[in-house]
């Protein structure tokens, strides 16, 4: 019986992981591969999809100005993005795990940054219009304290509301993981560090912040990914006024151009796995999992 | 750690920075349910005009923009299906990655793709496969599909780090006692790791729920409801859509919280029973 089961156990194992398996294959990988395809694919207005080798829709991407001014911005959301939700996420995750002494409270309060996570995206988005509006309770608030003369139109429908909208959302995915790599480090390692005259800003710097690379590399590919890609924030507190690449490639969706949001889709994609090959270099992830 | 050891200061500046983050987390949220009891001559913003349920009674008259009940029934169908395939998929798969199986690296990293690749290159991959195969869009195939390559990554990701901990002795022991395979998954390690369970059940159903970036190419005609919402909020005149935002909020958070209590329960019970099944996780 057991040599049988020894036998048939890699097959059982695929069998385990086919509905998986069959799940990425059919709705990623061949999705993916037909993303590279199409984007070398002619169409017209009432043919969606002409079988073809041309290289016009990458010569359109790339010889329009529009593009590198989107590219730009979508790149400049994505740093500062990225600055303010790892700054953000380091001090909170520092917080959590080495100023609080109750596991209960650690995870409570955990619990509390992530609950807005299981939440709708497009209601957080639109929950901002009502407070940074014209009429707005900020502008209200201002114009009433004297701070300003008139309500300020930059608060909504601005590069700084899509910004705001992207830490409001994605802070969240730098504090787990960096969380996660603090509550792995040794504790004796910061006794050591103290014992030896270290202070409270130099145990952070030279002991917790190298320790936390994997978690803040971790949460950078993922804030990488969601703000490059994004346009559902774009266009709820962009308005009208603000372009990025997702949104680019959305509007181009919308007007069914498969084509030429595929070749956009492929720059973008190439853009981000060269972003996340950067940070790969600077931290193995795969040797810390 | 001796208890009237002094705080620093540092503790101070953080825990205020934490408050401050939470009540930048939650209160836009707050504001629009709050507004969603504006009287019925309220508008879109502060100040509150009386306060009533009229906008959610227009919630169940037929609004000029927007199909809300369709589209809620088909998100509550689709994240019910995709909850259900995310657990028993992650599952299974979970069990597979104890051992080895050809292709399990290359399985593992596909995963991981799934996972960070840009929503809108997923959702455009998918539209076009169904517009070649000449296949209908529709919210139960292609995005079911765009949902479960959004799910199925963190159900995966939970189970590898349940059995990453999971003691086989317990299995060698129902084994010993003349378990079959099936009774042994069935009888000793589903109850133990009911709680993981639960928890990639709840990414399941509210990620599937919430989902709108893979969702927007794959969806066909019928919107889900994050899209009507998308759809709804460039016309919104009245507080009807913050009703809306308020009531599907609340459903989340019913969600969660059941699921958060289910678990806090089968752990009291274990507790109580003295059971140490908790301890092979």
């Amino acid at each position: 019986m057991q040599p049988l089961m020894n036998r048939l156990s890699p097959v059982v194992a695929c069998l385990q992981a086919l509905p998986l398996a069959a799940v990425f294959l059919a709705f990623f990988a061949v999705p993916i591969a037909l993303v590279v395809v199409v984007s070398f694919f002619d169409y017209e207005t009432y043919r969606l999809l002409i079988p073809a080798f041309t290289l016009d829709n990458y010569r359109e991407v790339f010889s329009e100005s529009v593009t590198y001014q989107t590219y730009l911005i979508t790149i400049e959301f994505c740093a500062v993005t990225w600055a303010i939700t790892a700054t953000l996420g380091f001090l909170i995750a520092y917080f959590l795990a080495f100023q609080l002494r109750s596991r209960t409270t650690q995870l409570v309060l955990l619990l509390v940054c992530s609950i807005p996570f299981w939440t709708s995206i497009v209601i957080r988005m639109i929950a901002w219009i009502p407070l940074l509006g014209r009429n707005g309770l900020v502008n209200r608030l201002l114009v009433e304290l004297g701070l300003v003369a008139a309500p300020q139109e930059w608060l909504l429908y601005s590069n700084f509301a899509v910004v705001l909208g992207y830490a409001h959302l994605y802070t969240l995915t730098m504090i787990v993981p960096i969380f996660n790599s603090m509550v792995r480090i040794d504790r004796s390692l910061i006794e050591a560090a103290v014992d030896a005259g270290a202070n409270t800003w130099q145990v952070i710097r030279t002991v917790i912040l190298p320790l936390s690379k994997t978690g803040i590399a971790i949460g950078s590919i993922f804030v990488i990914a969601m703000v490059m890609g994004d346009f559902v924030t774009v266009d709820v507190l962009g308005g009208g006024q603000v372009a990025s690449v997702g949104k680019q490639i959305a509007t181009q969706l919308s007007y069914l151009q498969f084509p030429p949001a595929a070749a956009n889709a492929m720059v973008l994609l190439v853009a981000v796995i060269v972003m996340i090959a950067l940070l790969m270099r600077a931290v193995d992830i795969r040797k810390e999992l | 750690m001796p208890t009237e050891e002094r705080r620093p200061p540092i503790f101070y500046a953080l825990a205020a920075l934490l408050g401050l983050f939470i009540v930048f987390l939650y209160g836009p949220i707050a504001t629009i349910v709050l507004l969603s009891f504006q009287g019925p001559e309220g508008g879109l913003v502060f100040p509150m005009n009386g306060v009533s349920l009229h906008w959610f009674g227009e919630l169940f008259r037929p609004q000029p923009i927007g199909d809300i009940w369709g589209s809620f029934n088909r998100s509550l169908g689709l994240g019910l299906i995709v909850m259900a395939c995310t657990v028993v998929f992650s599952f299974l798969a979970g069990l597979a990655f104890r051992r080895r199986f050809p292709g399990a690296t290359a399985l593992l990293y596909l995963a991981v793709a799934s996972l960070v690749m840009p929503s809108v290159v997923v959702s455009l991959g998918i539209g076009a496969l169904f517009e070649m195969l000449g296949i209908e869009r529709a919210w139960y195939s292609s995005a079911l599909g765009a949902h479960l390559t959004w799910t199925l990554p963190f159900g995966l990701l939970i189970m590898f780090a349940v059995f990453n901990r999971f003691s086989p002795s317990y299995e060698e022991a129902a084994r010993d006692l003349g378990a079959t395979g099936w009774q042994t998954v069935r009888h000793v390690v589903v109850p133990i790791i009911l709680p993981s369970l639960v928890g990639v059940a709840l990414f399941g159903f509210t990620l599937s729920y919430d989902e709108i970036a893979r969702t927007s190419q794959s969806v066909g005609a019928l919107n889900t409801l994050p899209l009507e919402l998308e759809a709804m909020q460039t016309n919104a005149t009245t507080p009807v859509i913050y009703a809306l935002g308020a009531m599907t909020t609340a459903l989340s958070l019913v969600v969660i919280s059941t699921s958060l209590i289910a678990v806090l329960l089968v752990r009291r019970q274990r507790a109580r029973l003295g059971t140490d099944a908790g301890q092979a996780v």
